[in-house]
């Protein structure tokens, strides 16, 4: 099933009676080459990748509730590049070109939308970070543009630029940044790799991992015991208890709680995305009119998927100190979901001490916008044993070599990053 | 978050800056053989459980004591919590 304009018109002139299920709901084999634990958005791009473009078979993606219920389904959609390290910049770049043909690759609307990201800057000190970032960018084949204070107010005129603690005096902009539908990436990915062949067997908890020889031969699940010839864990936020049943659980890795929220809907205010670059704030407008935003992670371990006020409260002084008009604005839904947080602020795309056991994790807040260059560099590991050359540096030992990649160079400080 | 503090009785957590797993007490000898392992274990590995936790939290608005919190990472709910000097001063008497 194709979907088009043509599609659409049909359907609409015969009362919508041809539309069917994006994916089958198939029980479980006795094995597969490779089964993919999580069924979130890094679980079934990978899935994607290995059946489309490493032309691999047999493949299941295993998910414990439904497909993208964690952090896929609750994230705030922003996708950008604006990344400085070496070991960044070139994986977020390459995710950034899978965004801009992925509704096309995988037929289905994901309601991408470039409609730039704008990073603040309130200091001398920080037209200087930005001024390298922006040049790290292009050096890896990214857009970046430095953006003098009447180059902001022109685009935004409403911002606070007279604030007497933090004027703002430029930004760094992103214009192929934006933002997309998250649940339609997860269903996009999911209807690919279901489409390629792929079986995603919902309600299925991995419970156990068979290790023999040092080598992994399959997944006890609450569904039965499924034999695999390579296992890929994206767990994110459960990284570390999925990753102990295989005892591996003592990771670089803590779960931390990160809040959302949106407004009720309002007119169109905010047509990009804008970061507050003297708090933790970023704020964009989803199509329907809500103000999505939020701040920093809650700071301690959690794997509660919700937060605490004090962050609530925090996140809302940030944007009346950026917007003082949100003030007018009542919030409509706050959640929570559970991070991945490194020790570097850096993700891990690795294999593991277990022979045919591979990670993907420690996405910190950064998930989303990998998405597709995660899922595919994840299938290029699983296929060919090797990673893929843009994340060629997200080791797992990396932390014991002092390989790190601290974008914020804060140290292994992860309720930091 | 209400810390129940030994000394001050319950104190909002806001007033504290949280560290982490209550195991960066025990801090390698730097002088040993394994040096460099364990404290590579030491520095970048968490057990990152589900459930009850044992961490550091440093009471910075307050009287800058350093607190061993029992948390539940799952429900928010705490414990106990204990000076952290406290539980150094017994684990050593105790070795």
């Amino acid at each position: 099933m194709r979907f088009s304009v043509f599609r659409v018109l049909r359907e609409a002139a015969t009362g919508h009676r041809g539309w069917r299920p994006l994916w089958r709901n198939p029980d479980p084999q006795p094995g597969y080459d490779y089964v993919i634990v999580g069924g979130g958005g890094h679980g079934l791009a990978t899935a994607y990748y290995l059946a489309t473009t490493f032309r691999q078979a047999r493949i299941a993606v295993l998910e414990k509730s439904w497909l993208g219920s964690g952090n896929i389904g609750r994230n705030t959609t922003i996708i950008r590049s604006n990344y400085l390290l070496p070991g960044n910049e070139p994986f977020y770049e390459f995710s950034m070109k899978l965004w801009e043909g992925l509704e096309q690759e995988f037929n289905f609307n994901a309601m991408v939308s470039q409609r730039g990201i704008l990073n603040l800057i309130h200091s001398d000190g920080q037209r200087d970070a930005y001024r390298r970032r922006g040049n790290a960018m292009r050096l890896a084949g990214a857009d970046a543009e430095l953006l003098d204070r009447d180059g902001v107010r022109a685009m935004y005129p409403w911002l606070n630029f007279d604030h007497a603690r933090f004027p703002i005096k430029g930004g760094l902009l992103q214009r192929r940044a934006g933002t997309a539908r998250h649940d339609g990436v997860a269903w996009g990915y999911a209807r690919g790799a279901d489409l390629a062949g792929v079986d995603l067997i919902q309600n299925c908890e991995v419970t156990g991992f068979r290790i023999e020889g040092g080598r992994v031969r399959g997944v006890e699940t609450s569904r039965g015991f499924i034999g695999a010839g390579k296992v890929g864990v994206a767990v994110a936020g459960s990284t570390s208890r999925v990753m102990a049943l295989a005892g591996l659980g003592r990771l670089p890795i803590e779960s931390h709680a990160l809040q959302a929220f949106v407004s009720e809907g309002l007119k169109p205010v905010i047509d990009g995305v804008i970061t507050f670059g003297a708090g933790h704030f970023y704020v964009s407008q989803s199509d329907k009119g809500g103000l999505v935003f939020g701040g920093d992670i809650d700071g301690y371990n959690s794997y509660a998927q919700r937060g605490n006020l004090p962050v609530i409260e925090d996140v809302a002084e940030g944007g009346m100190a950026l917007m003082p008009m949100i003030g007018r604005a009542r919030l409509l839904r706050i959640w929570g979901g559970i991070m991945d947080m490194s020790m570097d602020g850096s993700p891990i795309i690795d294999r593991t001490p277990v022979e045919g056991l591979y990670l993907n994790a420690g996405w910190c807040y950064g998930g989303f916008k990998a998405t597709p260059a995660s899922g595919h560099a994840f299938a290029h590991l699983l296929a060919t044993d090797t990673p893929h050359p843009t994340a060629a540096a997200y080791r797992l030992d990396r932390f014991r070599r002092g390989w790190l990649i601290d974008e914020k160079g804060v140290g292994a400080q992860p309720n930091l990053h | 978050m209400l810390i129940p503090h030994p000394l001050l009785g319950p104190r909002d957590a806001q007033e504290f800056t949280y560290l982490g797993d209550a195991r960066l007490l025990d801090r390698p000898d730097g002088l040993a053989e394994d040096a460099e392992a364990s404290f590579f274990d030491h520095v970048y590995l968490r057990d990152n459980p589900a459930g009850l936790h044992r961490e550091l939290w440093f009471h910075e608005q307050g009287d800058r004591s350093w607190l061993v919190v029992t948390r539940d990472t799952v429900t928010h709910e705490i414990l106990g919590a204990e000076l952290a000097r406290d539980l150094v001063l017994r684990n050593r008497g105790a070795a």
